[in-house]
């Protein structure tokens, strides 16, 4: 991966983006589960996971980050995220009511509790870090598609 | 009460930026700054005195919170404002495509 | 809990659905986006004529989202206001996707425009049924970024020139409405619609409050065009692409402007006649400033942009009044309004696909070989004028009876003026466009294609016989209820609480 010393930043940014990118991943998928018991949740957690495509695309260049994620993946997923949100919220319609928490609550605390919170914590993060890295994809290509025509 | 004023100079320093700078980036930077000043004067109107975080967790007990909602209100608000800005971002690198320039001055086409 | 309050919620996610669905699988499949669009708009636009008749027979519904109570949950509300609005809104929003089914094929991607189009009026439908506060923000900013992104969809240069202008002006202008509800939210601590009305009704009106309704004013007056704040219009509305001009001038600017300046003021707040007379003041400069702009125009869509804010002038008019003929001549020309606009924006789309320029000199003659066109543009431009038996004369009637009868005369006198004067610009729009000889450039233009047609002509029968709808049985059950529920201002709030228990 650090083969191609022309593209991306120096040799230093790469070995500790090398180290740390899989690591603030983690970081995120950590908050989006426990969105429920500590600070955190869907939006946050999100950030920090599409954040971390674009750390891998600022160190080594775009062509390493969309070989991890491509385009149209970025896109998939993103529509995945608001069409499992929206099923979520239709499934309550079982119970009677739009939006309804229909899951056994459990008890306080723990990590399988709290009904559909954390079902709609996963789906608000896949629609926030896709489309962020979403966005930031689409600028980049936009730059270079204008700056092939000149 | 200062705190509040504070964020209501923070609202005009912005409205200054949109107001009289000329390069398209710089406006929208000034309306970042608006959002960021509505957005913590949203949350600054939730202080109760003496307040903690609030946060329950299993082993202590917290008796007086901060009040909870606008935290969730700023949360939308802040997604909201990403949004736009994102929004305004690719309008401007279109624009400095077809007119070759980010000065507001000379983006004047429509007329009348 | 009535069983026919699930039909609420519907008016949400139908179309945040469809826009979901379009935009995961538009791309691979060719005709999905048109079909999608079409079948979701016939959908709300009969729930929505379901929704009046429910309203009818089971008074106020209401509806609690997840199961919560409001003041704790988010409510949403089905009055008569309503139920009005969400006829004029879907009705208007079907007849623009049928025409868009042709007129969008000139655009590469048009899945992403129906996408972006069901997002906004799934925003719209929101802003309306929403009885909390905030939800009623965040309803408001979707269908407002859907529709920044809408304008600037072509991509030339003075799409993303107007896009840009409006974006800005836009979000400042929710800026406003958002410090407001904060302002609000720390005065009552709540967000429940209802429940505000009733604390506001308990602690008085005071500076605060007043601050807050100043706030508003210019934050609902920016999106609804009034005319300190009218600066975006005349430069966004003409560049978008046609249906997207007539779907913002038609519906957008009436359904976040003036519906929510009509649930704030009052319901939640309460009219006082500070306020009346501010919203009268406005609307009379509204539609001066706007008439005698639009008249020295060239450009036919900066004419009809320009008489766009004549004519919500005129509605601010009727419902700053504030007495009961008043509010019922501003709604329902606020329903006509929605109806001939749009048909004149489609019109013009339908002039710009066949000879391909907006300029009203290098027109001429076209009623020869587009005859459809040429009559529907003639009977859009009658009603807007005022010519009787079409539906904008008795709107207009109705509006300045009520200005007279509550002895505003100098207002009456302005109105009349300025209904002259739209009678003056439409006549040149119809001498240059339609009437006159065929210019030479022009002679090999084709007649539109077919679901054109079949929109401008659906929205034309309606502008000839809206009219029954002030005939006193008709009018009972539709605009009746949505003036009642204007006029009962802070009751509001006492009939909804008495409807969630």
């Amino acid at each position: 991966m650090s083969r191609e010393h022309e593209k991306g930043m120096s040799l230093i940014v790469k070995t500790i983006t090398r180290l740390t990118v899989g690591l603030i991943l983690l970081y995120g998928i950590y908050i989006v589960s426990h969105g429920h018991v500590s600070p955190g949740g869907g939006f946050a957690g999100g950030v920090i996971i599409g954040l971390s495509f674009v750390h891998l695309m600022l160190a080594y260049g775009k062509d390493v980050a969309l070989g991890k994620l491509s385009k149209q993946a970025s896109s998939f997923f993103e529509n995945l995220g608001a069409m499992l949100f929206l099923g979520i919220a239709l499934l309550g319609f079982i119970g009677g009511y739009f939006f309804l928490n229909f899951i056994s609550k459990g008890e306080p605390f723990r990590l399988f509790s709290a009904g559909i919170i954390p079902l709609c914590n996963v789906a608000i993060s896949l629609k926030v870090g896709a489309g962020l890295f979403g966005i930031f994809v689409a600028l980049v290509l936009l730059k270079l598609k204008s700056e092939r025509k000149r | 009460m200062m705190v509040y004023l504070l964020c209501i100079i923070l609202f005009c320093c912005g409205l200054y930026c949109v107001l009289r700078k000329r390069n398209i980036i710089k406006i929208i930077i000034g309306v970042i700054i608006l959002e960021y000043a509505v957005n913590l004067f949203f949350i600054l109107t939730g202080y109760r005195m003496e307040g903690r975080a609030p946060i329950f967790s299993s082993e202590a007990e917290i008796l007086n919170m901060v009040d909870p909602l606008p935290q969730a209100l700023v949360l939308t608000a802040i997604v909201i404002g990403l949004a736009t800005t994102a929004l305004l971002v690719a309008i401007a690198i279109r624009i400095y495509e077809k007119y070759g320039t980010f000065d507001i001055t000379e983006i004047r086409e429509l007329k009348g | 809990m009535n069983i026919a309050s699930n039909i609420i919620p519907l008016f949400v996610v139908i179309p945040l659905a469809g826009a979901f669905l379009i935009s995961f699988f538009g791309r691979s499949i060719k005709r999905l986006p048109d079909a999608m669009g079409v079948s979701v708009t016939l959908i709300l636009c009969g729930l929505s004529l379901l929704s009046v008749r429910l309203h009818n027979i089971y008074g106020v519904l209401t509806y609690s989202v997840g199961a919560w109570r409001p003041p704790i949950g988010i409510g949403m509300v089905l009055d008569g206001l309503t139920s009005f609005m969400l006829v004029t809104v879907n009705l208007v929003a079907f007849c623009i996707t049928v025409y868009s089914v042709n007129y969008m094929e000139k655009f590469t991607a048009k899945w992403k425009f129906y996408t972006l189009f069901l997002l906004m009026v799934g925003g719209m439908n929101g802003v309306i049924i929403t009885g909390d506060m905030f939800n009623f923000f965040v309803f408001l900013e979707i269908a407002s970024v859907a529709s920044y992104a809408l304008v600037a969809f072509g991509t030339e240069r003075h799409e993303l020139e107007a896009a840009f202008k409006y974006a800005i002006m836009g979000t400042i202008g929710s800026l406003f409405i958002l410090l407001g509800i904060a302002f609000l939210y720390g005065y009552t601590s709540t967000l429940n619609m209802a429940d505000m009305g009733v604390v506001l009704s308990q602690k008085g009106i005071d500076g605060l409050i007043i601050m807050v309704s100043i706030m508003f004013l210019m934050g609902f007056g920016l999106k609804a065009a009034l005319v300190p704040f009218h600066a975006w219009l005349p430069d966004a509305h003409p560049s978008a692409p046609a249906p997207i001009s007539a779907m913002l001038s038609g519906v957008l600017i009436k359904s976040l402007g003036i519906y929510a300046l009509c649930r704030i003021f009052y319901n939640v707040i309460g009219i006082n006649p500070t306020i009346s007379s501010i919203l009268l003041f406005l609307g009379t400069l509204s539609m001066v400033v706007g008439g005698l702009l639009a008249i020295g125009q060239w450009d036919f869509k900066r004419l009809l942009a320009y008489s766009s804010i004549s004519q919500i002038g005129y509605i601010i008019l009727g419902i700053g009044l504030g007495t009961p003929l008043g509010i019922l001549g501003g709604l329902f020309h606020l329903f006509n309004h929605s109806i001939f606009k749009s048909l004149l924006f489609l019109n013009s789309g339908a002039v710009e696909y066949a000879t391909g320029t907006r300029d009203l000199r290098k027109m001429g003659g076209l009623a020869q070989k587009m005859p459809l066109t040429g009559t529907t543009g003639f009977i859009g431009s009658m009603s807007i004028a005022g010519i009787p038996p079409l539906n904008g004369f008795w709107s207009k009637l109705l509006i300045i009876i009520a200005a007279v009868q509550a002895e505003r005369y100098i207002y009456a006198s302005w109105a009349v003026l300025v209904s002259i004067l739209t009678l003056a610009m439409y006549t040149k729009v119809m001498k240059y466009a339609f009437l006159g000889s065929l210019s030479e450039g022009l002679s090999r233009i084709k007649e539109i294609p077919i679901f054109m047609k079949l929109s401008m002509a659906t929205l034309a029968f309606m502008c000839i016989v809206m009219g029954v709808l002030l005939i006193p049985g008709i009018s009972d059950f539709f605009l009746q209820r949505a003036s009642e529920v204007i006029l009962e201002g802070t009751e509001y709030a006492a009939s909804v609480l008495r409807a969630i228990r």
